[in-house]
């Protein structure tokens, strides 16, 4: 009797539905109306991507200081070149520059040291981060102390006063957030009815008229002696607004955890500070994630509605740099530099609340 | 809500008498702040923009440089507030500016019911017709039956309509939401004619790829005459702001300029340069400034024709005539009470 032994070697799949034609086959052109879609839809892409390749790289200017030195036909980011200082600081004085500088590096060396894993001491960090940081950042941008000349807040400006609005913003409207999250879930009836009525005014209107009230009508009822910077009255309407998003979000996660929970903290005798800053807020937080980077990304692009108050955000700035005569005609490169700024920090903290969602996944999911 | 709202009204009105009681003072808190606090607007091509240094430059930018320079003898010494159309009013009546230059335009209410005065007119506007130099039209009375591209939401939108009524003529009205959009529906040929207010015309026009394919008609169809606005209850304020606008347009008229003003106010023998660099006649004690604050205007700003030219006219891209806005004695509206 004749066996063979040997394994007759596996034949290699067939060419069809392995490699860039298989992955073709299984996902572009897996049926009739899938091809048609395919190809229309390539179609479509194809055509409008390679003018606009053309347009932004291939037949643009890149150099030059005046508007006769685009004659590509294509993009004029001379525009931007020239003007990217102003986008950055705003009408900040050429000669303290170093001053933003120093807050971007120290913000990014921050966060970057907040993120890498094997940092040392990270509660003292993030600590600092939020109550040490901004302090010194104040110093730095206003100036008024350790000989630094005071730049006064209506010269801030452009992508600085951005950040400086969504920052103060998303520090400020967290904790808030949580406080008025905790009262509105609170058996205590003064505490409770306060929190609802102050998160149901705040989230009633929308951004555009807290910022005319903090603009127009503030000023009105108050002497010109105390007026309130612009800038402050804008940060507290907006810290306000997101505070009551936030304790909405916040108070879902709340809701999100089980009864047994903070029945086990009263039984192992927890007061009511330490069940819900030891027990319930930890995982709250973790679950709501998302809403709250949403939240964030959303306050991100509001402070873009400042420029209604005449304070000059980055796409304030923009818009302000093409009325001047010298560039008329240029909004096109304009408005794609801001929504380009724009979505590196928002995809930049989507991707950072993805990571820290991974991170922070301990096996509760099969809840 | 009807106690509500005249408690309001109550506190607003005593807002009201209160910064009036403060407005007494605007000459002395500018001198001893060391600046203007002057309302511009966020970017309007020619009137108020930033240059690429961050400067604020424009016709209306030199009205609050010319009041800097005869209050502090610095031109350079102004804090510009940008201010929206909106909130203009409001931040001269909280007291936040000292003057308000942003192509405002004078009508009775602002006059008469905000508490607010006029202290002149630096630009007299007003709405008129751009249209493509290939349709060969003259006049705007040659214009029955056109496709017209407005703006939507301005006064612009109802002057049209008046103006074709009154003429007996037909329009279609195509209706854009920004200015941008206007202009490029206009390059799009969707409409023959584009309206807006003439200054905005001029900067509409750079915008199309080939600005000397149009032309703005010569007719005018509404009054628009804009200037600084100052607080009422401040005469002397008021004055001050008045009379920089009237030295520049008088500085035009005796030919003085930036440039020869050092000469002149030295060697001129003519008795009106003489009084308006503060040389003889009523100086600066009226107004309580310096006896040189037209000079240091003239010196720092230049005369109302230099200011134009150079902010809007042929030194710059807009290229607007002077029109209306020449001297009385060159065919337009400039008129300048005399200084003795």
């Amino acid at each position: 009797m004749i066996v063979n032994d040997n394994k007759i070697p596996d034949m290699p799949p067939p060419a069809s539905t392995v490699g860039a034609v298989g992955w073709l086959r299984k996902n572009l052109f897996s049926s009739w109306a899938n091809s048609i879609l395919t190809v229309v839809v390539g179609y479509i892409v194809i055509s409008n991507l390679i003018p606009l390749i053309d347009w932004v790289f291939l037949t643009s200017d890149w150099l030059g200081d005046s508007r006769e030195d685009c004659t590509s036909g294509g993009a004029c980011w001379v525009f931007i070149t020239v003007r990217l200082e102003q986008f950055i600081y705003g009408f900040y004085p050429e000669s303290e520059y170093w001053r933003i500088n120093t807050i971007f590096v120290m913000l990014a060396g921050l966060i970057a040291a907040l993120i890498f894993e094997g940092t040392p001491k990270k509660g003292w960090l993030g600590a600092f981060t939020l109550l040490i940081f901004p302090i010194i950042a104040f110093y730095l941008l206003y100036g008024g102390a350790f000989d630094l000349e005071v730049v006064e807040t209506h010269k801030w400006g452009g992508l600085s006063l951005t950040l400086v609005l969504a920052c103060v913003g998303i520090v400020a409207s967290l904790p808030f957030g949580v406080l008025l999250a905790l009262g509105r879930r609170s058996n205590m009836p003064i505490v409770r009815s306060l929190s609802t009525a102050f998160i149901e005014i705040w989230r009633g209107v929308p951004l555009i008229s807290v910022l005319f009230m903090a603009s127009v009508m503030l000023p009105l009822f108050v002497s010109g002696e105390t007026s309130m910077d612009k800038l402050l009255r804008a940060l507290i309407g907006i810290t306000m607004f997101q505070s009551a998003y936030m304790a909405e979000v916040i108070r879902g996660g709340l809701q999100a955890i089980p009864k047994g929970q903070y029945e086990a903290a009263m039984a192992l005798g927890l007061n009511y500070w330490k069940s819900m800053g030891l027990i319930i807020l930890p995982q709250a937080l973790k679950l709501m994630i998302p809403g709250i980077v949403n939240t964030f990304i959303a306050l991100f692009k509001d402070t873009s509605l400042v420029l209604i108050i005449g304070l000059f955000d980055l796409l304030a700035i923009v818009q302000a740099a093409l009325s001047d005569p010298k560039w008329l005609g240029y909004s096109v490169e304009g408005y794609v530099f801001v929504a380009f700024v724009f979505w590196i920090f928002c995809f930049s903290m989507s991707r950072y609340s993805q990571a820290l969602e991974r991170k922070l996944h301990t096996g509760h999911g099969a809840r | 809500m009807k106690k509500l709202a005249s408690v309001a009204a109550v506190s607003a009105i005593a807002m009201g008498l209160s910064a009036g009681a403060q407005a007494e003072e605007t000459l002395d808190s500018v001198k001893s702040k060391g600046f203007v606090q002057c309302g511009v607007s966020t970017g309007l091509p020619g009137f108020s923009n930033p240059d690429e240094k961050g400067n604020w430059q424009g016709l209306d930018v030199d009205v609050c440089r010319a009041v800097a320079a005869a209050v502090l003898g610095d031109a350079s010494k102004v804090k510009y507030i940008p201010l929206t159309a909106k909130e203009r009013f409001t931040a001269l009546q909280s007291g936040e500016i000292d003057i308000l230059s942003r192509n405002t335009t004078w009508t009775q209410t602002r006059d008469t019911k905000l508490g607010l005065n006029f202290a002149g007119v630096n630009y007299y506007d007003g709405q008129g017709y751009m249209v493509s130099k290939s349709l060969g039209v003259k006049s705007a009375l040659e214009l029955d039956g056109a496709a017209v591209c407005i703006q939507s939401g301005t006064t612009t939108e109802l002057n049209l309509s008046d103006y074709f009524r009154e003429h007996k003529m037909s329009y279609t009205p195509v209706v854009f939401d920004t200015s941008d959009q206007t202009v490029k529906g206009f390059e799009a040929g969707r409409c023959d004619v584009l309206t807006s207010d003439q200054s905005q015309l001029y900067a509409l026009r750079i915008k199309l790829a080939d600005p000397s394919s149009a032309m703005v008609l010569p007719e005018v169809i509404s009054k628009e005459p804009l200037g600084p606005v100052v607080r009422q209850g401040d005469d002397q304020w008021f004055n001050i702001v008045k009379w920089s606008l009237n030295a520049m347009i008088n500085a035009e008229e005796l030919g003085l300029t930036s440039a020869n003003a050092d000469e002149m106010s030295k060697s001129s023998t003519n008795p009106g340069i003489k009084r308006l660099v503060g040389k003889e006649g009523p100086k600066g004690e009226g107004l309580g400034l310096n006896d040189d604050w037209a000079f240091q205007i003239i010196k720092q700003v230049g005369n109302y024709g230099e200011a134009f030219e150079r902010n809007v006219g042929t030194g710059s891209p807009l290229k607007i005539s002077r029109g209306n806005n020449a001297l009385w004695s060159k065919g337009g509206f400039l008129y300048a009470p005399p200084m003795r």
